[in-house]
């Protein structure tokens, strides 16, 4: 029988493959490197960072809920939670928290304390417009699009650029309505 | 035990690496593409080799820095070793891993999905590019194995051979050693 509700993201990063978070550390760290080389604009490469997460986000959110056997969430607070909770600790294994509500609850913060990202990483002078997680942001933001939610992402705080803490707001434009490929019985 | 993620994090990074070099910025230069992520790669296994080692002893020989690759940096990086190590005795060594990680899931067979005539086209050029991708792949795996045994101190070239996918996984073979002064 399968679970009933919504698993926890401890229950499941538990339960998914996972590999030496090293190897993904220094991948992505030289990926970036790389495209600083071949792209010279610090500038292209946040754009291209955020793409390559925008196109990872489309296809990780089936992975998602196959996994997390989350339902409907009811508004876009019930969402960034998810986001936060379940979502950061079943891929990353960190957990992010929520905070920094708007009045009518469609913006938010996510922040993280702990990002496998940058272990080991340290920024140049030479880098200073780059913001080297870019590719998360580009991730939620694809994620959301594919449940229906238009998000626009914004680095508010950088521990790389000496913040306290990684902190995503993300700003909710629209909601667009789900519409069924197929027509009911009428 | 250290730090973990998900698979799925490994994974995704790599294909959309692969495809940012192969179908946006270098769409058209297929050898520059595979440059940079080779590049890439050899970063990673320069740097990985590097943490792996520094509480070993230095390695005796090249064989002994081979078996090294083969057992402990193939476990940290796939909790698997080496499946088969073969060498000619004249510096060329060929590693197989008979279920590689990083392409057992691509599939070689584009054609089976799309029988519709009129696309024949569009088919070829899907075949040509899925072909390509695992390639490009490799080309990621083949930077590791040469970053790290650069780090070793071994200067090598290292190709893959992929002519037993998707059944056999692939192997890497290494050839034109340096010869020691």
């Amino acid at each position: 029988m399968p679970p009933v509700g919504p698993r926890s993201g401890d229950a499941i990063f538990a339960n998914v493959e996972r590999v030496n978070a090293e190897l993904f550390t220094l991948t992505y760290g030289a990926i970036v490197r790389q495209l600083l080389t071949d792209l010279e604009e610090v500038e292209e490469v946040n754009k291209q960072l955020d793409q390559m997460g925008y196109n990872i986000g489309i296809r990780l959110i089936d992975e998602f809920l196959a996994k997390s056997n989350v339902s409907r969430c009811v508004d876009f607070k019930e969402t960034a939670e998810v986001i936060a909770k379940i979502g950061f600790k079943m891929f990353l294994g960190v957990t992010a928290s929520v905070t920094n509500w708007d009045a009518d609850g469609t913006c938010c913060s996510i922040v993280l304390e702990d990002n496998p990202l940058v272990d080991f990483v340290e920024l140049p002078d030479t880098c200073q417009g780059l913001y080297y997680c870019n590719i998360l942001s580009g991730v939620v933001r694809g994620a959301l699009e594919m449940v229906s939610m238009k998000t626009e992402i914004s680095w508010i705080r950088d521990m790389l650029r000496g913040d306290d803490a990684f902190e995503l707001q993300v700003k909710l434009l629209k909601q667009v309505p789900e519409e069924y490929p197929y027509k009911d019985d009428e | 035990m250290g730090r973990e993620v998900s698979e799925s994090c490994v994974d995704s990074l790599l294909t959309e690496m692969v495809s940012m070099y192969c179908n946006r910025l270098y769409a058209n230069k297929p050898e520059l593409a595979a440059s940079r992520i080779d590049a890439i790669g050899y970063q990673v296994g320069h740097q990985l080799s590097e943490r792996y080692t520094m509480e070993r002893p230095r390695f005796t020989d090249h064989l002994d820095a081979i078996k090294f690759i083969c057992k402990d940096f193939w476990s940290e990086l796939f909790k698997k070793q080496i499946d088969n190590l073969k060498t000619n005795h004249r510096g060329t060594f060929v590693l197989q891993d008979n279920r590689f990680r990083w392409v057992s899931r691509m599939s070689l067979d584009p054609s089976s999905e799309n029988g519709d005539l009129s696309q024949e086209n569009s088919e070829a050029a899907d075949e040509s590019k899925a072909a390509q991708e695992p390639n490009m792949h490799l080309h990621f795996s083949c930077g590791v194995i040469k970053g790290a045994l650069h780090n070793l101190g071994i200067a090598c070239a290292v190709s893959a051979d992929t002519s037993q996918l998707p059944a056999c996984g692939s192997s890497l073979i290494r050839e034109q050693w340096r010869t020691q002064p």
